[in-house]
């Protein structure tokens, strides 16, 4: 009997020490992948990467300042064009949202967060670019935005529905009709936490690559106007990487250097976001 | 409200001031129709050309457009090359200003393009055999037949009496053959394709000619950019890119038993050899493979860049018709320096009279064209 | 005004009227996705039928489309990843909700979850530079060795190729597979858990006789989400897996996945029928992960309501 107990407590020893293993495994491509990005990238963070163009060919030198630009210019644009109507349709989910259109909605919402972002490359593709006849930063603009749409909208859904129902029906009893109730007390309650949602929306977006090689495709020169191929950091540093020059190699790791630093922000400062709102609970 | 504004603002409007200079798009506006002498567009602002296209002639596209906006800084030209067959594909599609390609367009193609599309043909390049075998001092000597083995498969090892029959006394591993391809539609495959076709009739009757084939062996890559990549860094890969590809990334690159039987290395010279006493078509186009010269490269070719016989926008048609007259003239002192070839000067003369043909509309790009 | 009276204020319908028309957004986006990609696709189901699926030719050239290649490669690499992804994903997840003090707690689940916000195309380059020459001259000729009677680890050591492929995957749906299960393991009733321990059973016999069983749904519909990541992942797959269409049995042969195809051919491929090949490999996957979706989706949901699943 005493046996058995100690068998069965090695059998529980091994279990949370594969557990404990499993994590460690998977936690050390994350240190090898911030490793690598950093202790290649750094090197390659120079002045001229923020400020500079890309050199042709064969010449050293030259930066990344488009991409970076153009990153922030398409991540704008599908905040634009993705954050307002995911945050009202979320709202109507949360205030409206009781009888089947609903369901549809909500749906539809979560079958489009897995869509694969290539698909919605094609689609934007032969939505936009093939009827504008260009490729511009909208079309890349409008492509992330589809990328973010569901995940808004779900949030805030979700956030909304976190609103205590007490303080609905103070709003409304004091006789403030029910859009002012809802924008001005119960989103209001709600934004912390739908802006923790948003940033890590963006946070994704923003390093997409593979809906952009379709729609706003690259771009050598400084941004002249949104109906433009834009660059991005994503896709310059698809190209770099790919390319058989060392210096574009190490522009790639610097890229990347800068653009994991923006994702790690914003996804550290939505946890800040998080724990203060839970601690102010 | 609020905290949307708040969110709004934050989030969007920041970096939306911060792309300096976002003029209002510019797609559909047509220029302004009476100056037809307009000779310097950089009054008017900046003009943006998009192409796309071939990787084969990149290096010295890059190098001429740089030099191009130095000279000439109201005019940028954003080329990204992403293949030939995408440079095809998206100027039928009308989504850029011009496309390039090393592969002429095929009488399908230029069926289905909406408008009537022209070849200009702009310098002579080379693809080249590449290779990585740590083990090899002196360049590696291939017969068309040992090329046509390796890519068919039917060689797979590094020392197969095949290729060791031109290198006598080269220490040639016993390691298996990593064949590197072009995964996108490629002109530089479209080329080397045509060459396979020509030497070996077993290729031409197993996978054929064309911008992307069906490979019997190896792996792809993405562009010239890739096949190098690919080859520079996993030891017994052999790999076909432009010549530039291989010289900037100091990997060696094959002589090449040509038609007369002579191992050629691919140089200016040889070329240029490749093309001369070659007839150019009416479509300015013409297939280099396979010569007959002995000095003759084998896989030569020309690469051509594709617009539009009728520009939409003329602002932009005249732009492109400048820095083409630019390219054909001063841009091919920077032929030579890149390891591209300049064009013959017969061609350059027929070349020119293409260009003046240009129109927009009933007026021509360039003046007494 | 005085008509509508207070419980219908004209802002109210108006605002209802806009919020709704942006709910309605949503769905002729993704219905508007479907016909699109039909469409797009048609000529290529109209000229290949059923061969489309099973044909394992891919020949432009010819005008000849079988997308089985991508097909198989796209499986492959996604079960291979599965392989790989589920226990150590499963682990973290029992690790995280039963095992780790609650101090610890937190910052793993943050560490965990932060190799889902690491962009796709980041890991594609450090799988070109750091893992593919890893694999090639160290793990595959180590598999070679050991493993090397089965045809899974036979043929020449590239670095790139499907084993690449997979393990990059592996990486990219751990947070998804283990943040759901998490979250799905939190949903069991507390009283299940107690009730099992206070019985005599080690933490171990609790989860395995108690835990597991009541949450086995919701990680089926984990392990379907990470499915569905894998399946329309792009980028860093295209960088590593080699990029070949063909079919071997080898994890160390080159191969092709749906996505990567679409990636490197939709810009140039030339001619209605080659375009309408690429988008009809794009429909494919659409509909293969819709439905995934909606699997997995009820699969978690029926674990007692556990929140809303991939948020990874």
């Amino acid at each position: 009997m005493k046996e058995r107990y100690s068998q069965r407590k090695l059998v529980d020893a091994a279990v949370r020490g594969l557990c404990l293993l499993a994590t460690g495994a998977a936690l050390i491509p994350l240190g090898l992948v911030l490793y690598y990005v950093t202790s290649r990238g750094i090197g390659g963070l120079d002045w001229a990467f923020f400020t500079e163009l890309p050199k042709p060919v064969g010449e050293a030198g030259g930066g990344m300042a488009n991409a970076l630009l153009g990153t922030l210019e398409l991540v704008g644009l599908a905040c634009l064009f993705g954050i307002p109507p995911g945050v009202l349709a979320g709202v109507y989910l949360a205030e409206f949202g009781q009888h089947r259109f609903a369901k549809l909605v909500r749906f539809s919402a979560d079958v489009m967060s897995g869509v694969p972002s290539i698909t919605i490359g094609i689609f934007v593709y032969t939505l936009i670019v093939l009827r504008t006849k260009s490729f511009s930063a909208y079309a890349g603009g409008v492509a992330l935005a589809v990328l973010m749409l569901p995940t808004v909208t779900r949030t805030t859904e979700e956030l909304l529905r976190l609103v205590p129902e007490s303080l609905r029906e103070a709003a409304l009893g004091l006789g403030v009709p029910k859009w002012r109730a809802t924008l001005s007390v119960v989103l209001r309650t709600a934004a912390p936490g739908i802006a923790t949602g948003i940033m890590l929306a963006i946070a994704r977006v923003a390093g997409e690559t593979a809906p952009l090689l379709f729609t706003a495709f690259n771009n050598a020169f400084w941004p002249t106007g949104l109906a433009q191929p834009t660059a991005s950091l994503p896709v310059q540093i698809y190209t770099y990487a790919v390319s058989p020059y060392d210096d574009w190699h190490q522009k790639a790791w610097a890229a990347a250097l800068v653009l994991i630093g923006m994702v790690l922000i914003l996804n550290v400062a939505a946890r800040v976001l998080v724990r203060h709102r839970v601690r102010s609970r | 409200m609020i905290s949307r504004r708040n969110l709004v603002s934050a989030l969007v409007c920041l970096p939306l001031t911060a792309s300096v200079g976002c003029s209002k798009p510019d797609g559909a506006g047509p220029g302004p129709s009476g100056s037809s002498g307009g000779t310097a567009p950089a009054q008017a602002g900046t003009v943006s050309l998009v192409g796309a296209g071939a990787t084969f002639p990149y290096p010295l596209y890059s190098k001429w457009i740089s030099e191009y906006n130095k000279a000439n800084p109201g005019v940028q030209i954003n080329y990204q090359s992403i293949g030939s067959g995408g440079g095809i594909r998206q100027i039928s599609a009308g989504t850029v200003d011009f496309g390039a390609s090393d592969a002429p367009m095929t009488a399908d193609e230029v069926q289905k393009a909406p408008t009537k599309l022209h070849h200009v043909p702009t310098t002579l390049g080379a693809v080249v055999i590449t290779y990585n075998v740590p083990e090899l001092g002196a360049p590696l000597k291939l017969s068309a037949d040992a090329v046509s083995g390796v890519y068919l498969g039917t060689i797979k090892k590094w020392n197969d009496p095949k290729i060791a029959e031109g290198n006598p006394g080269a220490k040639l591993p016993d390691k298996d053959i990593a064949v590197v391809y072009r995964s996108d539609g490629s002109g530089t495959t479209a080329v080397f394709t045509d060459y396979l076709a020509k030497v070996s009739t077993e290729y031409k009757d197993k996978v054929g000619a064309g911008k992307s084939v069906k490979w019997p062996v190896g792996l792809g890559a993405k562009g010239n950019e890739g096949v190098t990549g690919q080859v520079k860094t996993t030891p017994f890969t052999i790999g076909y890119v432009e010549l530039a590809y291989a010289k900037q990334n100091k990997l060696p690159i094959a002589q090449l038993r040509n038609k007369a039987g002579q191992f050629v290395e691919p140089t200016a010279q040889t070329i240029t050899a490749a093309a001369a006493g070659v007839e150019v078509g009416d479509d300015l186009t013409a297939s280099l493979t396979d010569p007959a010269g002995e000095k003759a490269y084998p896989i030569s070719s020309f690469t051509y860049l594709l617009v539009y016989e009728d520009a939409k926008d003329k602002t932009k048609g005249q732009a492109l018709a400048k820095f083409l007259w630019w390219a054909l003239h001063d841009g091919q002192k920077h032929a030579a320096e890149l390891d591209y070839a300049p064009l013959p000067d017969a061609l350059i003369t027929k070349t020119e009279a293409r260009i003046r043909s240009l129109r927009s509309g009933n007026d021509k790009l360039l003046p007494g064209g | 005004m005085a008509l509508l009276g207070a419980e219908v204020n004209a802002g109210d319908v108006l605002f209802r009227g806009v919020a709704a028309l942006f709910a309605i957004t949503i769905v002729l986006v993704l219905g508007a996705m479907a016909i699109q990609m039909w469409v797009a696709a048609r000529p290529s189901i109209a000229h290949s039928g059923w061969r489309f699926i099973v044909g394992r030719d891919w020949d432009p050239v010819r005008d000849s489309f079988g997308a089985l290649p991508f097909i198989y490669g796209t499986l492959v690499s996604s079960l291979l990843a599965l392989g790989i992804a589920v226990p150590i994903s499963l682990g973290v997840a029992v690790f995280l909700t039963e095992l780790a003090p609650p101090w610890l707690r937190s910052p793993v689940s943050f560490l965990v979850e932060l190799l889902a916000a690491v962009p796709s195309v980041i890991y594609g380059l450090w799988g070109i530079f750091a893992l593919a020459p890893f694999l090639r001259n160290h793990l595959e000729p180590f598999l070679g060795k050991t493993l090397g009677f089965l045809p899974l680890f036979q043929g020449p050591h590239q670095g790139f190729g499907m084993l690449a492929g997979g393990i990059i995957l592996a990486i990219m749906i751990t947070p998804t597979i283990s943040s759901v299960s998490r979250e799905v393991l939190r949903a069991v009733p507390d009283s299940l858990r107690e009730g099992a321990l206070a019985l005599g059973s080690t933490r171990w016999e609790a989860l395995r006789h108690t835990i597991l069983p009541y949450a086995r749904s919701g990680i089926v519909g984990a392990i379907i989400l990470g499915l569905g990541r894998a399946l329309g992942e792009t980028m860093a797959i295209t960088m590593v897996i080699g990029n070949r269409t063909d079919i071997s049995v080898s994890l160390f042969a080159p191969g092709y996945t749906m996505a990567s195809v679409i990636a490197n051919e939709f810009t140039e491929a030339t001619g209605d029928v080659y375009l309408g090949a690429l988008a009809e490999i794009g429909l494919l996957l659409f509909a293969v992960t819709l439905i995934l979706n909606v699997v997995a989706r009820l699969l978690v949901w029926r674990v007692g309501r556990a929140p809303e699943g991939a948020r990874g």
